[in-house]
């Protein structure tokens, strides 16, 4: 089948997509778009984390078929072109990443978390992430990230 | 396929009779699409004659057993006596300890891309923690030379002991060479979960005599791990395992028994800290179980024992180097607890249960607990261990670049960062790249053991010493051709700072962009580490270590005693570090093995019934979350050690030893109950 859809603004569509396949998938084997990670497809590690029309979702539990017409944003549409978003700066500057592979899927996690509640608390950042899993950090320097993000984005 | 490579591996690559566990390789398919070599896979029939599987470690020792393997099934049994093999002591404690599997689980699931060279020969792009002895294996497999297989580290994806040895990279490759076009291969997570080893499971049988007032008199232990179908790093584990089997305490008459046994369950071989994570369960909950019995404080007991400068291990290897055990002790315990839960602002994610709202408060019980554990850095009972960094210096664009290349495997520790660090600060230059990894330049061992910062850090800090030596040497010859040297002046004096070759007065004798002009001054350097010699087989003697590198854990934990659920509220650590080369990165460090601690002492284990993972999933495998983790408070202490370069110790294991097992200890003071088994689950705590 034929899927049509935008990704991160533009337009795009591939061909001859197997009814099988995940939008994970369609991401990084037919777009190139590797920054969603596939660490566990079934849901449980957040790594590949996209909005579909605005909701985060695991983009390994959505059916190529369903991103027909939709508006996906991918970590690689967070950046501003090579300018990183507060949430990406602020990662790098915690020491938030260490191997990396959670990293995508804990921005655009985050991202959304600031979205809706700008100030959170550590609670509420926990609780936000509590579906990306991290085999690295033990958390701390994403959460010191996530609240050096908030504030960042708050005085400006 | 582990480090001594003296056994027989666990992939095989040739045709087959005998399949040893549930998840051996073989057939390959491959197809232009997942799904067809899926379909493909399933049309493939084996015809197995399917035998009882061996499955208990005991019973692979007993006579009976069937032999799995040429050579029976014990892969290695260590014996280490010291001193007084019938010692008086005044109070015995006894336990008899089980820790399960554990999964290193990295979130990067085993892939890579194998290009056919045309020639023969074929390129593989892989994440791996060893480079070279992949390549060698490889080409042995492939009955190709080594130069004819070439490896690029590709990704990361976190490796904790999983990427030590082969699991998709022959495979991958066989096609390839196969096929005739590049082969791209990805684990599932599932097929992750049985493609590579797991962290040995561990039964340990333990005995400790004291004196009235303390002082440990003799441990004896008996540790039994379980090694799977295939060998892979077991020799090693179980001498950590024997060698650390009293944990940092000062003990002169020991007998220690180890076994690593055959079995058809899946193959264990190398896991962050190595062995000794699962005796210091053990020697932990020991040195609790005394305190108890002496009526002594139980930090108060190991204090009294603990290991110094000048101490001899059960090996008989004396330490040397700072041997912090009593001070790191004293400082977890003086560190400020977490105030208690207020009922007033109730928040459900810090209550056992979480927010499944299984309590608020009732039935809910704090204990607090100690633990301290040790273990070496780098390879051990002498190993031939080295590394090669390979240093350019140039002038690019009008300034000096540094580059470095090395084949160490950067798996999200930091290395790359660390190499950068160093260039940048034994050369002065600013522009510092590090080049990718691969087998181009010489190998830097693997990174594992901790060792990285201290040996492939060692490598090219000699490189870079050797660079600028040339750098100075041709200075001095420069300036004087040009006239320009000043006979008063001190060249010994003459360091390499902010692009430049700077004077003892902090002036500018020469820019390295000038001086260096269209040359290039390029320096290879090998480090090695001092040698270690391999335990005597009847005795275990040996000065078989060059580092040993120590950490204490405190715990604070609320158990539900209702439910048996545990929520750990807080973990405090102190640790040695000689130097932290890259503070954030060390902090890093510490969070994270204390994670995986925390994952092994209350929720992660492979479940195997007769040979088959029945958890192989991030849904049935839990691993911590946010919600799990609780906030670290963490002291660092940099004591340098003389024999290492800038004083450093390996950093990334000591966090995951003591802090499971101080949980543990937390919890048993909380429930009351013994606990002799990881992970804890609540039937555990209920008596059910």
């Amino acid at each position: 089948m034929k899927v049509t859809f935008t990704v991160n603004g533009q337009r795009v569509s591939a061909d001859e997509v197997w009814e099988g396949e995940s939008l994970l998938y369609i991401l990084r084997e037919r777009l190139g778009l590797y920054g969603s990670k596939n660490a566990c497809e079934q849901g449980e590690c957040g790594s590949c984390s996209v909005y579909v029309d605005g909701t985060l979702v695991c983009a390994c539990l959505v059916l190529g078929g369903q991103a027909q017409g939709r508006d996906i944003v991918t970590v690689e549409g967070i950046a501003d072109g090579h300018a990183l978003h507060p949430v990406q700066q602020a990662f790098v500057e915690a020491g938030a990443v260490q191997c990396g592979f959670c990293t995508p899927g804990l921005i655009v996690a985050a991202h959304d978390l600031l979205r809706h509640t700008p100030e959170p608390t550590t609670v509420e950042i926990r609780e936000a992430l509590a579906g990306n899993i991290c085999r690295c950090t033990g958390y701390a320097k994403i959460l010191d990230a996530v609240h050096l993000a908030a504030e960042r984005m708050a005085s400006t | 396929m582990g480090r001594d490579g003296a056994q027989p591996a666990p992939l095989r690559t040739h045709r087959m009779d005998v399949v040893r566990y549930w998840g051996e390789a073989v057939a390959l398919v491959a197809a232009d699409h997942p799904e067809h070599a899926r379909r493909a896979a399933q049309a493939v029939r084996v015809e197995y004659e399917v035998l009882k599987p061996l499955s208990d470690p005991e019973e692979a020792l007993s006579d009976d057993a069937p032999r799995l393997h040429p050579d029976g099934n014990i892969t290695r049994r260590i014996k280490i006596r010291r001193g007084d093999q019938d010692p008086h002591a005044d109070v015995v404690v006894k336990g008899e300890y089980e820790v399960g599997m554990q999964d290193q689980a990295p979130l990067g699931p085993e892939s890579g891309l194998a290009i056919p060279d045309g020639e023969g020969g074929v390129d593989l792009y892989i994440a791996t923690q060893w480079l070279h002895v992949d390549r060698d294996q490889l080409a042995e497999c492939l009955g190709l030379p080594p130069e004819k297989v070439r490896l690029t580290m590709a990704g990361i994806g976190g490796a904790f002991g999983a990427r030590e040895d082969l699991s998709m990279q022959a495979h991958a490759c066989m096609l390839a060479l196969r096929c005739g076009r590049p082969v791209k291969m990805a684990y599932s997570r599932s097929e992750s979960f049985v493609g590579h080893v797991h962290r040995h499971p561990a039964r340990m049988r333990y005995e400790h005599g004291a004196t009235r007032d303390g002082k440990l008199m003799y441990v004896r232990a008996r540790i039994l791990l379980d090694g799977g179908a295939y060998a892979s790093s077991s020799t090693a584990v179980i001498s950590n395992a024997c060698c650390f089997a009293v944990g940092p305490y000062e003990c002169a008459n020991a007998a220690i028994d180890g076994w690593v046994v055959y079995t058809n369950n899946p193959p264990c071989g190398a896991m962050r800290g190595f062995g000794s994570v699962q005796n210091c369960y053990a020697h932990e909950a020991q040195m609790d179980k005394l305190a108890e019995a002496l009526g002594m404080d139980p930090v108060d007991v190991r204090i009294r024992n603990a290991l110094e400068t000048g101490s001899s291990l059960i090996t008989g290897q004396v330490i040397d180097g700072p041997v912090p055990v009593a001070e790191l002790l004293r400082r977890v315990k003086a560190m400020p607890q977490p105030a208690a839960a207020a009922s007033a602002h109730l928040d459900l994610t810090q209550m056992p249960g979480g927010v499944s709202n299984t309590t608020h408060g009732e039935a809910v019980r704090r204990g607090v607990g100690y633990a301290v554990g040790f273990k070496n850095v780098g390879y051990s009972e002498g190993f031939n261990d080295y590394s090669t960094a390979r240093v350019k210096l140039s002038v690019a664009g009008g300034r000096p670049r540094v580059e470095v290349h090395t084949a160490g495997a950067e798996v999200g520790q930091g290395l790359v960062t660390v190499q950068a660090q160093i260039a940048g600060t034994e050369l002065g230059v600013h522009d510092v790249a590090v080049l990718n990894a691969d087998t181009q330049v010489g190998s830097s061992g693997s990174s594992s053991a901790s060792r990285q910062t201290y040996i492939t850090g060692g490598a090219v800090k000699a490189a870079c010493e050797a660079v600028r030596e040339r750098v100075l040497a041709l200075a001095v010859s420069e300036l004087s051709g040009l006239g320009r040297a000043d006979s008063d002046a001190d060249e010994s004096g003459w360091r390499l700072e902010h692009d430049a070759i700077v004077a003892a007065d902090g002036s500018t004798v020469i820019t390295l962009a000038t001086l260096l002009g269209e040359e290039v001054i390029e320096e290879t350097r090998e480090f090695r580490p001092r040698r270690t010699a391999r335990l005597d087989a009847e005795t275990g003697q040996a000065n078989a270590h060059m580092q040993f590198a120590f950490a204490a854990h405190r715990a604070v934990v609320d158990v539900d005693t209702e439910l048996g659920l545990v929520k750990v509220v807080e973990l405090a650590t102190a640790q040695d570090v000689g130097k932290a080369i890259n503070p954030q990165a060390v902090e890093g460090q510490l969070e994270g093995g204390a994670a995986q601690g925390l994952g092994l002492a209350v929720m992660e284990e492979i479940q195997v019934k007769d040979g088959v993972i029945r958890n192989p999933s991030f849904t049935d495998y839990l691993l911590p979350t946010t919600l799990d983790m609780p906030p670290v408070r963490m002291d660092i202490l940099e004591l340098g050690d003389p024999n290492a370069p800038y004083g450093l110790k390996g950093v990334g294991e000591p966090p995951t030893i003591s802090s499971g097992p101080a949980i543990v200890s937390a919890i048993r003071s909380a429930s009351g109950r013994p606990v002799n088994r990881v992970p804890v689950r609540p039937h555990d705590l209920l008596g059910v």
